[in-house]
């Protein structure tokens, strides 16, 4: 099995390998509107989708009703109406760029697994831990910046093309908010590199590096820099919620002013696609919050993961890594629908203001002091 | 297979930079400008310069054109109903071929063809993220400040130009 992959050409290697990715990410995104109405619900007091049922599955003893309660019927029943529902394409709408929004939307943010790894395991030739990773370059962080910043223009091209007012203020707004958002985004993890990168000749925004580097032995080495920089995690998780419009910053969508906001005009299955997009940039973003600020696949903090698999097999150390890092990252997910479902959403004037006048300033004094307080420790 | 990702993404900037001109859609125009953007990004990593690609792409694509689309939106710009040609661009356009001609000729006289570096003789410095920062903080340094105020006071001559002072309090 492995000689017959090792002998594919390497083309083919890479497309097989990005396949299983996005094989990977598409169910996680559509298993997280089930979990979105689920844990709603649960946090509504109410049973949640828990009606449909398929014919057979659901007649199994124990199991089917079980699944019936979760409601994993409705997830199947939901996506089998949007590949059948009529294609509905309104007539004021801007056809090109109404077909290419939702395209838009789901390439950025499946092309961003390229650059984040998801788990590790033990080579055993070289005694080192390896990262899962489809692409490991050098500029890791930069690179999920780069491809994410491009998502806006789903929103943008959206709310422009579908020509009429609700959906084009949602693009107005989601365009305005998402550069916004970004710059604080961006310096808010300034602060990680910094400290990942030690004088010398050779610097790396690799995100494996920054995992490394929260790996090592002794009380700051073993520490996940979430406590070491708590504004700089802070500061990223919040504008993490803005650049993923999530509640509170679901401004671009903002159903109760814009009715769907940039999506207005869609429906059925271009609709399902900005929904899974939404969702594969929430997973995507969450792990690369795991990575930076939680240790990615460590277990626990001071808990390093390089010794506790250096003796089992490949497979299993790997799976373990990779299981611990998406343990995490569905964590970080699940925090995303607790605070939808339990803060009121902002203004959109308090949005902006947040942006620029508090966060922003915020992140600019805390890469001041933590380059500071480094130049001090690396003196001394 | 460099060469022909090469030709790909060269043909792709000069395509999209021409409809870039030509689109008299502004919307059409500003996503024109992000494919070249994209194809420029993609000749930096052709030569290496992998840091540079992705800057590019996080600044420029990622954030200046949202900028541009943002304001086209705001103001809500139709088409111009400019004719395509006029006096003024068929002089123009007439001075620029014989300026290229000129140039172009000049060249071949002097050099017989243009003159092609060895790929090993370049420095890859947009590769590297350290060497890249340490040239713009010693070599550079100077002209990275100088261009920073030049964009510092056009952004003031901006500010300056296209807000009206007179009569602020109306509008409060």
């Amino acid at each position: 099995m492995i000689e017959l992959y090792l002998s594919l050409p390497i083309w083919v290697q890479a497309s097989l390998k990005g396949l299983i990715a996005i094989g990977l990410i598409i169910p996680i995104a559509g298993a997280c509107s089930l979990a979105e109405r689920k844990i709603s619900a649960w946090i509504q007091g109410r049973p949640g989708p828990n009606r449909a049922r398929a014919w057979g599955l659901g007649y199994i003893p124990i199991l089917g009703p079980i699944l019936q309660r979760l409601g994993v019927f409705h997830l199947m029943a939901d996506g089998a109406k949007f590949v059948f529902k009529e294609d509905v394409v309104p007539g004021h709408v801007n056809k090109f760029y109404y077909y290419l929004a939702p395209l838009v939307a789901l390439v950025p943010s499946l092309c961003t697994i390229v650059v984040v790894p998801f788990g590790a395991y033990f080579d055993a030739a070289t005694e080192t831990l390896k990262p899962l990773i489809l692409a490991d370059v050098d500029v890791g962080i930069l690179a999920v910046f780069a491809i994410g910043s491009l998502s806006v223009y789903s929103l943008i091209l959206a709310g422009w093309a579908s020509n009429s007012k609700y959906p084009f203020l949602g693009g107005v707004r989601a365009s305005a908010q998402l550069i916004s958002y970004e710059l604080s985004m961006t310096l808010s993890v300034i602060p990680v590199f910094l400290w990942v990168n030690a004088p010398g000749p050779e610097a790396t925004l690799s995100l494996f590096a920054v995992v490394e580097s929260q790996s090592q032995p002794g009380f700051w080495g073993g520490m996940w820099f979430v406590f070491l920089m708590p504004l700089c995690a802070f500061v990223f998780l919040v504008s993490l919620f803005a650049e993923t419009n999530r509640q509170p910053f679901d401004m671009p969508e903002s159903e109760a002013d814009l009715v769907g906001g940039f999506h207005t005009e869609y429906g059925e299955f271009k609709w399902s696609i900005f929904f899974v997009a939404e969702y594969a940039h929430m997973t995507i973003g969450s792990g690369v919050f795991v990575l930076l600020f939680l240790g990615g696949w460590n277990p626990l903090p001071w808990v390093p993961l390089e010794p506790l698999i250096a003796g089992l097999p490949v497979w299993l150390g790997g799976l373990i890594g990779a299981s611990v890092f998406l343990g995490k990252t569905f964590f970080f997910i699940f925090l995303f629908m607790w605070v939808r479902w339990t803060l009121p959403r902002f203004r959109y004037d308090q949005v902006m203001k947040l942006g620029w006048q508090k966060l922003l300033p915020i992140a600019i004094a805390n890469v001041i002091f933590y380059a500071l307080a480094i130049a001090l420790i690396e003196r001394a | 297979m460099a060469d022909i990702l090469f030709h790909l993404f060269a043909f792709l900037t000069i395509g999209s930079s021409v409809a870039v001109v030509y689109n008299h859609n502004a919307v059409n125009s500003a996503l024109a400008f992000l494919v070249g953007l994209i194809g420029v990004s993609g000749l930096f990593v052709l030569l290496d310069s992998f840091l540079l690609a992705v800057l590019m792409v996080l600044v420029y694509a990622g954030a200046v054109v949202a900028l541009f689309l943002f304001i086209i939106m705001l103001l809500d710009m139709q088409g111009g109903e400019r004719k395509p040609f006029s006096k003024a661009t068929a002089v123009a356009a007439l001075i620029g071929a014989a300026l290229l001609t000129v140039c172009t000729m000049t060249l071949i006289r002097k050099f017989g063809g243009l003159e092609t570096a060895e790929m090993g003789s370049i420095l890859p410095v947009g590769a590297n993220l350290k060497h890249y920062a340490d040239l713009l903080f010693t070599t550079y340094l100077l002209p990275v400040q100088v261009v920073g105020f030049l964009l510092l006071i056009a952004m003031l001559g901006v500010i300056v130009l296209s807000k009206k002072f007179a009569g602020l309090e109306d509008v409060k």
